[in-house]
């Protein structure tokens, strides 16, 4: 604002009064009257529609009730969809009937005549604040604990400690074994054959061609305690290449002919790498677009994962089965604080 | 009600319903006092605004998802035992699956009015979140959060988080292969704490995932333990709704001091009441016409399957698109000790920043104002532009990430490569807030001016009119009172002085440091600022035919006012001031 005015800025009205600081609030605005407020037909004509709604959720209910009864959800997609539009549509019409009969109402039949209500200061007023002090001080007073310093620290102590009877059996049970070294171990051993994934058929290397892959599960999984457990570990992602392409393997000799082994499990968080990508020989998880490339080691070429998947050391057995050489050197999947040690 | 004028006038009997009325409520006051309660809140007064209803959705909606999911569990096994499915479904005849799979399957297809229930519980989850976040938008844009309601802004946060942790619990049981997924990768990102991930993450799933104990332990935070919370916090949260009275936006006759509106009854008993109607009306025709969570083509949880363009709830999307941008490279080992930034970063880190900052906001403003009054009449978001700013800088890299939750989707439906998408948001997610908050605060000061301009000038009218002189000019129409004292109405707001740092003495005064720091942030909310017109300022324009030089509201002449303790005052001095004018 500058600070040098002309005279026109005068601070005064014509009448000499100095002019307030801030605008002053003109109050209420007046009652702007509907059409039915002057208008009984009109507001006959609104009582009518809120009748008609209301009437229409009655229908609407009553025509989810028939439809219940008379077209059940079926076989099909077809009449599943249809039973459950119907139903819907139904329900749909008693629920809207009800509440636009009732919203209708209040907009066109009911007083709209604003009103004002006063608010108070959310805080006790001071004589109540007075007397709530008092009342706690008589209360400290009475039970004299201000006095009794064994007393306060044995209950503190011992309302500290009684959850520990309730929480020590929880966390002890609730993690099952707590062998949380379980995760770094898979199923596979030296000799497991890989099978296909679900039917559990083992592998020759000769069916595999060229620019093939395979979802892989060990031979023996289905032998396992907890089948799915091993399984979310153990599953590998089998691809076959022309040798010439494969530039670098995580071990020496650990493919087959060009037949590479990986663990499906990202390393990222943990999703199934399901995607490849036979040109590039890229590995794709879907989940958030971890890229790997399978020619490579399947190091890291794209995306928020930092490893490489581990690969499983493969080659064939005297029946011409693919089987493992040894289990991976490493834990599969994410990682994980002290999957090193 | 207007009997009173003839009391002579013999009243009429009372109906036989209205006696049974009278006796009933008779009955109940003598047992509870109920009469004291209506007494004093059927007449209580609410003010009118459609941004209140995004509330009264999320509550709402809670209420569909009782009723829905009370349906659901009547019929949903929380069990993870395999069994081998038999049903309409064809193809998946004979396949294996949990035995919550196998039935949801049959809650879908065969319970007759089960897959409404299904979806319309699903849709109603969707719209539960929905309408919490944009509640809270409303209320952080309008600082409906300020005193006294800082607290209830802590519940409605605490309620957002547990809708969350609700919504994901809850498409987890199903136990399909895109949930399955979904927990796989919690696993991973429980996994990537340090020194306690592996402990996390067998405590969750019972041992190893991904276990037999997940579903059945799910359903009971699921359906006991989240929505008990819920139900007390929305009791809480309405309770002080009820102890603040609601705000109201500003305009004539609405002050800190009143509340203007309709009563609650019969007015929002029709209206709140007619509303939860429409709400699950809607809902109810969404789960009618469309297709949710069709787990029966995606299949049980297999941990060998993936499926691409798999996208969880729209809520958990900027968990998952933090993730996706989130470049490796940055895992460490440490002696022997894995710390794996890349996953701990976008799934812990960065929601927990942002998610601290939006609970401490009604306090980050609090220090940066000084401002120690209640307010209940609402800021028109232009007149509050560093907040509105910073809103929208958090909303856009919130979206920044939720977009790149769907990078996938982006790149088949718009044929774009992936990498180059992923590429963008990663600078978009520090590039976009930016660009964002400068925008929108140019946005709102502009508007402000634009306010200005209107009080001062009034309203165009497109009448041109020729003087005998030959000049012409656009008659302008002067707002009424009523229009004006909208514009108008707001405080100004000023970065606040604060005391020096030495007395005259020269000794140094204790919590100087804060007050410097409180200063700095203030500075930074108020520097920039477009105030109200004054009626002196009217008086000017309306005197020489109206000019468009507007004053520029600056710290030329800080005044001083004289303020409460603590070494902070406010700046509201203004021109009258150094003109020695009184103030009134």
């Amino acid at each position: 604002m500058s600070t040098h005015h002309d005279p026109s800025t005068d601070l005064t009205t014509r009448d000499g009064a100095p002019l307030p600081e801030r605008f002053e609030d003109p109050g209420l605005e007046g009652h702007r009257a509907r059409v039915g407020d002057s208008d009984p037909k009109a507001q006959k004509r609104a009582e009518r529609q809120v009748v008609v709604l209301f009437t229409l959720s009655i229908l609407g209910t009553v025509g989810a009730i028939v439809a219940y009864a008379l077209v059940p959800p079926g076989e099909t997609v077809g009449s599943m969809r249809l039973s459950n539009l119907l139903l819907g549509l139904g329900l749909f019409l008693g629920l809207a009937g009800i509440g636009f009969a009732a919203v209708h109402w209040a907009k066109s039949l009911m007083n709209d005549h604003e009103q004002a209500e006063d608010r108070h200061p959310t805080a006790s007023s001071e004589a109540v604040r007075v007397k709530a002090v008092e009342a706690l001080r008589e209360g400290v007073k009475d039970s004299s604990i201000g006095r009794r310093g064994v007393l306060k620290g044995a209950m503190v102590t011992s309302l500290a400690l009684f959850p520990l009877a309730i929480a020590v059996p929880l966390i002890g049970n609730i993690g099952g074994d707590w062998d949380v070294s379980r995760s770094k171990r898979t199923m596979w051993r030296r000799g497991t054959r890989l099978a296909i994934d679900p039917t559990g058929r083992p592998i020759k290397a000769a069916d595999v061609t060229i620019g093939s892959v395979f979802h892989v599960i060990p031979e023996d999984l289905h032998e396992a305690e907890h089948p799915l457990d091993e399984k979310a570990k153990a599953v590998v992602l089998m691809i076959r290449m022309d040798p010439r392409d494969l530039k670098s393997e995580q071990g020496e000799g650990w493919s087959y002919d060009g037949i590479v082994a990986y663990s499906k499990i990202c390393t990222h968080v943990g999703c199934p790498v399901a995607l490849y990508e036979q040109q590039t020989h890229h590995i794709l998880c879907p989940c958030h677009q971890s890229t790997f490339d399978a020619a490579d080691g399947a190091r890291v070429v794209f995306g928020p994962a930092n490893r490489p998947l581990p690969q499983l050391p493969i080659t064939v057995d005297d029946e011409g089965y693919l089987v493992a050489q040894d289990g991976f050197n490493e834990p599969i999947g994410p990682s994980f604080w002290e999957r090193l040690t | 009600m207007s009997t009173v004028d003839s009391p002579a006038a013999p009243a009429a009997p009372p109906t036989r319903s209205a006696r049974a009325a009278a006796a009933t409520a008779d009955y109940l006051d003598q047992r509870t006092g109920v009469g004291n309660a209506v007494k004093e809140f059927a007449r209580k007064i609410f003010p009118d605004h459609w941004s209140f209803l995004l509330g009264e959705i999320a509550l709402y909606s809670f209420v569909v998802l009782l009723i829905s999911g009370t349906f659901l569990t009547m019929f949903f096994v929380p069990s993870m035992t395999e069994v081998h499915y038999h049903g309409p479904w064809a193809s998946m005849n004979g396949v294996e699956m949990s035995e919550a799979f196998a039935s949801t399957l049959r809650l879908s297809f065969e319970v007759r009015g089960g897959l409404l229930m299904r979806q319309i519980h699903h849709w109603a989850a969707l719209i539960f979140m929905a309408s919490i976040v944009t509640h809270m938008m409303r209320v952080f844009f309008t600082g409906a959060f300020r005193k006294p309601r800082e607290l209830n802004w802590l519940v409605g946060f605490t309620l957002m988080i547990l809708g969350l942790l609700a919504g994901f619990s809850g498409y987890s049981l199903p136990d399909d292969v895109l949930s399955g997924n979904g927990l796989r990768i919690a696993d991973g990102v429980a996994r990537s704490i340090p020194v306690l991930g592996s402990y996390i993450s067998f405590g969750l799933f019972g041992g190893e995932f991904p276990g037999t104990e997940l579903i059945p332990r799910l359903f009971t935070v699921h359906i006991l333990l989240i929505p008990a919370l819920i139900l007390a916090l929305i009791g809480l949260h309405l309770l002080m709704v009820v102890l603040h009275k609601h705000t109201q936006f500003p305009g004539s006759g609405r002050t800190d001091k009143n509340v203007v509106g309709y009563p609650l009854f019969p007015v929002y008993v029709a209206k709140a009441g007619g509303f939860f109607f429409v709400v699950f009306a809607v809902i109810a025709l969404m789960g009618a016409t469309m297709t949710i969570n069709p787990v029966w083509n995606y299949g049980p949880f297999d941990p060998s399957v993936v499926s691409a363009g798999a996208q969880p709830d729209w809520y958990m999307l900027f968990l998952e698109g933090g993730l996706r941008l989130m470049p490796g490279g940055v895992e460490f080992v440490i002696g022997e000790y894995t710390l794996s930034l890349n996953v701990l970063i976008p799934a812990v880190v960065v929601p927990g920043l942002l998610f601290t900052v939006l609970a401490l906001w009604p306090f980050i403003e609090a220090f940066a104002t000084g401002d120690d009054r209640e307010h209940h009449v609402l800021d028109r978001p232009r007149n509050a532009p560093f907040r509105t700013a910073f809103g929208v800088a958090f909303l856009t890299a919130f979206m920044v990430l939720v977009l790149a939750g769907s990078n996938d989707l982006i790149a088949t439906h718009f044929h774009l490569s992936i990498n180059d998408i992923t590429e963008v948001f990663r600078v978009l997610f520090f590039v976009g807030p930016v660009i964002a908050f400068w925008i929108t605060k140019r946005i709102c000061l502009a508007l402000q001016r634009k306010d200005r301009e209107l009080v001062l000038h009034g309203h165009e009218t497109g009448r041109i009119v020729r003087f005998a002189s030959g000049e012409y000019i656009e008659v302008h129409k002067p707002l009424d009172e009523h229009e004006r004292w909208l514009r108008v109405q707001h405080e100004p707001r000023r970065p606040l002085e604060i005391e020096p740092a030495e007395d005259a003495r020269g000794v140094r005064r204790p919590g100087y440091r804060i007050d410097a720091m409180r200063r700095r942030l203030s500075t930074l909310f108020y520097e920039d600022r477009v105030e109200p017109v004054t009626p002196a300022e009217l008086a000017a324009a309306q005197s020489h035919g109206g000019h468009d030089a507007l004053p520029a509201a600056h710290d030329e002449h800080p005044a001083e006012l004289s303020g409460a303790g603590g070494g902070v005052r406010h700046l509201a001095a203004d021109q009258e001031d150094t003109e020695g004018t009184n103030r009134p």
